[in-house]
C-alpha cells in the first residue's frame, strides 16, 4: 500500500470511529493538542486511560462479586471511569458508565452486573479500535509520511 | 485553535507568566490539563488531592490559578477550597468537575470558587476561565 493510500485509510478509519459514536469531539481536542513538542501526546494519554481502566474494571469485578456489595466502593470507581472515558472522548464507555451509576444509586446488584458487562464490552471495543488507529499511524510514520489532520466534514 | 488565534484572544499572555496548580487524582486528567496550560504558556504544577494542594500552599508556594477537581481521596475539592480560603489564600480557583447538577455545583461554588467549568476541559473552556478571571494584561 502506498503512503497516500495509507493516509486515506487512516482518515476513513478515524471517521468511522466518530460516525459509530465510539469517539466524540473530545478526542479531536486531544489530537489538536498534539504538536512537535509532544508528538505522542494522544497515545500517551490513551495509554494512561487503558492502565486506569484495566485497574478500575478489575476492582469493580471484585467489588460486585462480594457477598454483600458495598455501593460506597462501587460508585466512585464508576464515576472515575466515567470521568476518564469522557476526557479522552470514549463516548460509548462514558454513556455506559452513566447507566451504571443510575443502577448503583438504586443499589440494584443484578442490573449492576449487566452494566459492568456492557462497560467492559464498550471498553474493549474502543481499546481495540484505538490500538488499530495507532498502528495505522505508526505505519505511516515508518514510511516517512505525516499523519493527516482529521477532516470530518460534518 | 492555532497559536495565533490564542494570542489574539489573550494579548500579552506570554508576557504575564501566569502560574497554575492542577489538583486532580486522575492521571488522564492531570496530563490533559497540564498540556492545555502548557499550550497557553502557563507554568504549572500538579498535585493529586486537596490535602496536597493545601500542603503546597503551606510550604509557601503560590499560584495565580488553581484548577480544582471535586472528587478526590483524602481531601476533596470542596474541603480543599474551603480550607484554602480559611487560610486567606486569594488565588483564583476554578472548579473543574463532571458533576454538573445544580445542587453539587452550588455547593462547590459556595466553598469559595471564582469560576466553574464542566469536564472535560478544552482550550476554549480554559480560555473562558482566563477571560472570566481577567487573566490578561491590558496595555
Amino acid at each position: 500500500m502506498d503512503l497516500v493510500q495509507m493516509q486515506k485509510s487512516l482518515q476513513d478509519y478515524t471517521k468511522s470511529l466518530f460516525l459509530e459514536g465510539i469517539l466524540d469531539g473530545q478526542f479531536l481536542q486531544l489530537q489538536q493538542l498534539q504538536d512537535e513538542s509532544n508528538p505522542d501526546f494522544v497515545s500517551q494519554v490513551v495509554t494512561l486511560f487503558f492502565q486506569d481502566s484495566d485497574r478500575i474494571l478489575n476492582d469493580l469485578s471484585l467489588s460486585l462479586d462480594q457477598q454483600v456489595v458495598d455501593f460506597k466502593k462501587v460508585d466512585p470507581h464508576v464515576h472515575q471511569l466515567k470521568g476518564s472515558s469522557s476526557s479522552i472522548g470514549a463516548q460509548r464507555v462514558k454513556n455506559a458508565c452513566v447507566v451504571f451509576r443510575n443502577f448503583c444509586e438504586q443499589q440494584n446488584v443484578e442490573a449492576c452486573h449487566r452494566c459492568l458487562q456492557q462497560v467492559k464490552q464498550e471498553y474493549y471495543l474502543v481499546k481495540n479500535r484505538l490500538e488499530t488507529l495507532f498502528k495505522l499511524e505508526q505505519q505511516i510514520v515508518a514510511s516517512g509520511g505525516m499523519i493527516p489532520a482529521v477532516e470530518l466534514g460534518f | 485553535m492555532t497559536r495565533d488565534q490564542i494570542a489574539e484572544e489573550l494579548p500579552n499572555l506570554a508576557e504575564s507568566k501566569l502560574t497554575a496548580l492542577v489538583v486532580d487524582d486522575s492521571f488522564v486528567n492531570q496530563t490533559i490539563h497540564q498540556k492545555l496550560l502548557n499550550r497557553l504558556g502557563i507554568e504549572n504544577d500538579v498535585v493529586t488531592n486537596g490535602k496536597e494542594a493545601v500542603d503546597v500552599y503551606c510550604s509557601g508556594r503560590n499560584y495565580d490559578l488553581i484548577l480544582m477537581d471535586m472528587d478526590m481521596p483524602i481531601m476533596n475539592g470542596i474541603q480543599a477550597t474551603k480550607r484554602l480560603r480559611e487560610m486567606g489564600i486569594e488565588s483564583k480557583i476554578a472548579g473543574v468537575t463532571t458533576r454538573a447538577n445544580e445542587g453539587e455545583k452550588k455547593e462547590f461554588m459556595e466553598a469559595g470558587l471564582n469560576d466553574f467549568q464542566e469536564k472535560p476541559l478544552t482550550i476554549s473552556k480554559l480560555l473562558s476561565i482566563l477571560h472570566k478571571l481577567n487573566f490578561y494584561v491590558q496595555t
